[in-house]
């Protein structure tokens, strides 16, 4: 810092107003380094048009990919904040109000009704930006809402899920939501409502090793992560190499473990055509 | 010789000094006076520290080595017991184990982690982390309570479920979901008791009791405090700090309104008396299955559901 950063630069900005830096135009794909114009990324279902990587994508862009314009977000259940009063380096409680504020979102998980190819659904959509997808309370309260809605209104479930597992910060209650997602998916169970189980980029932790692997139907989009354990965890655990493609969707139909794997501009017609098939 | 763990080196000084006395083989009364002194000095200074044990304090003691394991809890509980082994699809997970069992004319069917007594039971089961054979074992034990109407007992003690390549594969995931989802539509009543350590996924697929107690210094938690602190505090060095946030004691769960019971442990924890321990479940478990014994097998189902629906319930806003 000099006297020039300090006073000319403030009272040169002053006058010629803040400069508008555009957002970047460019978005380089973590799997083939290739460069791609944002624009084309989102038209092309943010998948990359050389090498058909699945970017991850944000609950909200998920729900207007899969319904559209028309539909209805619906409230969930408001949790206290910070029921165990967690501090790491930050409060838990701040951390929070930060990736609501990020995100424009209440929570990790968006419960909304609406169609697909005329079909009237209820859906679950978990976000990975906020706090990696983590199911705490709120979370697990938005499961059990959707499960309800659906069960109520005779509509089909589907679940999007995209988590590296419980929230940590809530600590035994997130680890709670396990069951309680379970009970909430297993009511669907009982009537002949079909829950279609979509697993996409990460699905780990307490959330495949809950209601998401319970599906009556497990997709996987293509080119995710899914597991229980992280690869890191297992890596430190058995001090050796991972097979090649390890936990990945293509890589757990071949052990038996989903359904189908999907590339995301045709999951909406898979979608569709199999709640026609259970209908 | 007792293992003793870092905290309780006050205590392990006193016993070496009484091991030394005693090495005199001295019988005057100068000596056995002494002797009783520092008996009286050992506990006092034992209850002293066990009264005010931090939570990772606790940590510690639910994975002493010497903790009652499933075969002791068995075999000291009940009167008789007949193990069944084998998921019919794969192989038999020792990590966890699963056997019918009586006390007196009262039958049950128990399952539960072994982390192991020796080095090699430890090494062949696997540290008490089981795979997916293991829950398939329980799932198909599940089945056999509830066509049986059998009450389930499961005693938990595990670090969690076993994070390795042949784990994955074979469906660790769907395992501990398939896990909890069957125990859940058990038909008879089931009653859990963290007798150690309560680690995250791998506890709850075996925790969904109608009544779920907790040892005095066990735990349970959403993840190890090691695991947590090499997240979020990017070290383990910090594993204290987070033991004490996860608010992952059993006293801590019982103010969350998370388990039903809390059982004193005898002073100096469950390892100093295995025994009393064993006793001291064995009535609790007496007390409570008496609760169920006139409930159909919907409403236990129910009861379970509801039950589980209304944790976290007081942190909901209106």
């Amino acid at each position: 810092m000099n006297w020039i950063t300090n006073f000319v630069r403030p009272k040169l900005q002053a006058f010629v107003g803040k400069k508008e830096v555009p957002d970047n135009l460019w978005e380089t794909c973590p799997k083939c380094s290739q460069m791609l114009l944002k624009r084309e990324l989102e038209n092309n279902s943010f998948v990359c048009k050389h090498c058909d990587h699945h970017f991850r994508i944000s609950a909200k862009q998920r729900l207007s990919f899969f319904l559209g314009n028309n539909f209805m977000v619906m409230d969930t259940p408001k949790v206290k904040a910070d029921p165990l009063k967690f501090k790491d380096n930050k409060k838990y409680s701040d951390r929070l109000k930060e990736a609501q504020k990020k995100n424009s979102t209440y929570d990790s998980v968006i419960v909304a009704s609406g169609t697909i190819e005329k079909k009237k659904v209820t859906v679950a959509i978990f976000d990975f930006n906020f706090m990696g997808g983590s199911m705490g309370m709120a979370a697990g309260e938005a499961i059990v809402t959707a499960c309800n809605y659906a069960r109520n209104n005779n509509l089909p479930l589907i679940i999007f899920s995209s988590s590296g597992g419980a929230r940590m910060q809530e600590g035994i209650l997130s680890l709670m939501q396990m069951p309680r997602t379970v009970i909430a998916v297993n009511s669907l169970s009982k009537t002949n409502l079909p829950f279609i189980s979509v697993l996409t980029d990460p699905t780990t932790g307490g959330v495949s090793a809950s209601f998401a692997m319970l599906g009556d139907i497990i997709i996987a989009e293509k080119d995710a992560t899914i597991g229980f354990a992280g690869s890191r965890v297992i890596e430190e655990t058995i001090k050796e190499k991972l097979p090649q493609n390890f936990q990945k969707s293509e890589y757990l139909i071949e052990k038996g473990m989903i359904d189908i794997v999907v590339h995301r501009k045709e999951l909406n017609k898979k979608i569709s055509d199999i709640i026609e098939f259970l209908t | 010789m007792q293992n003793f763990l870092d905290f309780e080196k006050p205590l392990l000084d006193i016993q070496s000094k009484m091991e030394e006395l005693r090495h005199l083989k001295d019988n005057s009364e100068n000596i056995a006076n002494e002797l009783s002194n520092l008996q009286e000095k050992f506990d006092k200074k034992l209850s002293e520290i066990y009264k005010e044990l931090t939570p990772f304090q606790k940590v510690k003691v639910c994975r002493h080595q010497d903790r009652p394991k499933f075969d002791d809890l068995v075999s000291k509980i009940f009167d008789k017991s007949e193990y069944l082994s084998g998921d019919r699809l794969f192989a038999d997970d020792t990590s966890l184990k699963g056997c019918l069992a009586k006390i007196g004319n009262k039958k049950f069917l128990v399952i539960g982690n072994d982390k192991g007594k020796d080095i090699d039971s430890r090494v062949k089961n696997n540290f008490g982390m089981a795979k997916p054979e293991g829950y398939r074992k329980a799932q198909r034990l599940f089945n056999i309570a509830s066509k049986f109407n059998l009450p389930i007992v499961t005693f938990i003690d595990t670090p969690g479920a076993f994070p390795g390549v042949e784990a994955e594969d074979r469906g660790q995931s769907e395992a501990i979901a398939t896990s909890i989802k069957k125990s859940l539509m058990v038909r008879s009543p089931i009653f859990s008791f963290v007798v150690g350590e309560g680690g995250s996924g791998g506890a709850v697929a075996m925790g969904m009791g109608n009544k779920v107690v907790m040892l005095e210094h066990s735990i349970y938690s959403v993840i190890s405090p090691e695991g947590c602190a090499s997240i979020l505090w990017r070290s383990i060095n910090h594993s204290e700090k987070a033991a004490e946030n996860l608010k992952l004691t059993a006293q801590d769960l019982l103010d969350l309104e998370v388990i039903d019971e809390i059982i004193k442990e005898p002073i100096g924890g469950a390892h100093r008396n295995v025994n009393e321990t064993c006793d001291l479940i064995k009535d609790c478990l007496e007390r409570i299955t008496e609760e169920f014994e006139n409930m159909t097998p919907e409403e236990i189902i129910l009861h379970r559901e509801k039950k589980y629906l209304e944790i976290g319930n007081k942190f909901m806003e209106n």
